[in-house]
């Protein structure tokens, strides 16, 4: 994923040119959010583990592999949570979920300006299978409680693991998702479609594959990101930012709209074999050279030809 | 009829007595029933039926037209599905958008005063699940439903740890194994409806609270999460 990157690192601080990608949880929520401001909410001094995986001889992470607490960004008051991408690739367990819930749920009492999900994660954590799956629906239902606050959620989607599984679903729940282009966004993942169905259905070492068809360039095109930023700690914040003040009521025209826009995604792009069709099919001219746009003239292009859920 | 009744058929028959038109679509299910307590629609899946994008598409447009031309009309899901599509397709088109956008048309709904029930008569797996089944007010299943996130085999290939060692800690905790008994335990089923008693059950949920999210009391109520809900206070409480 080295993209060419002229103008970035020469004009900002080492910290805000700093790549998200490359973080870790707690050097992003440094990154991120203005300095000074974070809080962070149950701690790993507090020591609130997964008592299941003690049970199965795993390692543990004293605060279950994401960090919550609250912050400021760009001067406004925001909640966060930030999964850790080295601990069992993100996965929500039982407390790792729970952490995600209140964090939501006190989001809708409390009415920060946003909350901000730093999301980088393979999606259940089998290790604590079923107490997982139940912890992301009540995530699910929490993101709706806080947007029924009129709080809006926001999704970052930029790390090393992508946002899989459940939480693929839980991300587009939320009012806004940024992606960069080394983020990555699906419900299963490459290799749970080989290991199920085959390698030729899905070829998950195919890494330009993989890329172009759940990678932040291609949800950006299609309308199921928001936001597209550079994969810097600065580019980051501003596109976060960007959607402060603007949530996106759950009302039944505003699912309307998403409902015709997805048919119509149907209608043009549904025999598409690959995602370089459905680049050709928006009216992109060289849909191959694609992958290769720094971020500028992929902005510059996509603006112009990208799938709209909300018009 | 010539041909006997499918099982998912038969099944709306035992919640209906007094009569419903639920029919059969293709994997969708779709309808309504009379109750004691009023008319009730119906949108669900059989056979198995894996969720991708052309389906989850079909499921919203049965819950948005319920929510246009019955107006707070509770909402009964049938679950039976494999779980979400596993296909290049289905994730080149963003599945994950159309089952959001299935969980958002439910939310939607039950924003607008629609009681939201499930009933899981088939199977329930993840992703299929969570946008079908999970998101209601309340779940509840038949003795014989089969939930899971994943097949016990399979778990034990990608975690690495022996499958006896698993099948020991299915006997211990309702954190790991496949069932309807360890997600009652775990407080996302509510109750087991026993077939001959359907409608029964039925018209109690109708009847009982619609509320916020019941489940992480629920399950440490019943000895199967005890730290979910310890949890979501403690955030809810911290200086």
């Amino acid at each position: 994923m080295s993209s060419e990157r002229p103008d970035a690192a020469a004009v900002l601080s080492p910290q805000a040119a700093r790549s998200f990608y490359e973080a870790n949880a707690r050097q992003r929520v440094r990154g991120l959010f203005d300095a000074g401001s974070v809080h962070e909410w149950l701690p790993p001094s507090q020591r609130i583990v997964s008592p299941h995986l003690e049970q199965l001889g795993q390692p543990r992470a004293l605060d279950d592999g994401v960090m919550i607490g609250r912050a400021t960004l760009a001067g406004r008051p925001v909640l966060f949570a930030a999964e850790e991408p080295g601990f069992m690739g993100g996965s929500v367990g039982e407390v790792h979920g729970a952490k995600l819930t209140g964090l939501l749920e006190r989001a809708a009492r409390d009415r920060p300006a946003a909350v901000v999900l730093l999301l980088d994660t393979g999606g259940v954590r089998l290790h604590e299978a079923n107490a997982g799956l139940i912890a992301i629906s009540e995530i699910q239902r929490a993101v709706f409680s806080a947007r029924a606050a009129g709080v809006p959620v926001i999704v970052v989607s930029g790390g090393a693991n992508g946002c899989y599984g459940g939480l693929g679903i839980v991300a587009r729940c939320c009012d806004h998702i940024v992606m960069t282009e080394e983020g990555r966004l699906s419900v299963s993942g490459p290799e749970v479609i080989e290991s199920q169905k085959g390698v030729e259905e899905f070829d998950a070492k195919d890494r330009a594959l993989v890329w172009r068809t759940m990678g932040g360039k291609h949800r950006y095109l299609i309308g199921e990101a928001d936001g597209f930023a550079r994969d810097t700690m600065d580019d980051l914040r501003q596109a976060v930012a960007a959607f402060f003040d603007r949530p996106v009521p759950l009302t039944l025209e505003a699912v309307e709209r998403e409902h015709a826009a997805l048919g119509r995604r149907l209608e043009r792009f549904g025999a598409a074999p690959d995602a370089v069709d459905i680049w050709s099919g928006l009216g992109v001219a060289e849909p191959r050279q694609l992958p290769l746009l720094d971020t500028e003239a992929f902005t510059a292009l996509a603006d112009r030809v990208k799938e709209r859920g909300d018009v | 009829m010539s041909e006997a009744r499918s099982p998912a058929l038969a099944l709306c028959d035992g919640l209906f007595p007094g009569g419903h038109d639920v029919r059969a679509e293709g994997l969708l299910l779709w309808g309504s029933g009379r109750t004691a307590d009023g008319p009730v629609a119906v949108v669900g899946t059989r056979e198995h039926a894996a969720i991708g994008v052309d389906l989850a598409h079909a499921l919203a447009a049965r819950v948005l037209q319920v929510v246009r031309e019955h107006p707070g009309r509770p909402i009964l899901m049938l679950v039976d599905t494999q779980g979400q599509q596993l296909s290049r397709r289905d994730e080149l088109l963003g599945n994950g958008g159309y089952l959001a956008h299935l969980a958002k048309c439910f939310e939607v709904a039950r924003s607008r005063g629609h009681r939201l029930l499930s009933l899981v008569y088939g199977e329930a797996v993840s992703g299929g699940f969570l946008a079908l089944g999970m998101i209601a007010d309340r779940t509840y299943a038949l003795a014989d439903a089969q939930i899971r996130v994943m097949a016990l085999p399979a778990m034990a290939r990608i975690t690495q740890i022996p499958i006896e060692a698993l099948q020991e800690l299915c006997r211990s905790s309702a954190i790991f194994g496949p069932g309807v008994d360890n997600y009652a335990r775990l407080g996302a089923v509510e109750a087991v409806w026993p077939r001959d008693a359907l409608a029964e059950g039925l018209v109690q949920a109708l009847r009982g609270p619609a509320g916020p999210d019941p489940r992480a009391a629920l399950g440490r109520e019943r000895g199967g999460r005890t730290l979910a809900h310890d949890v979501v206070q403690a955030v809810l409480q911290a200086a």
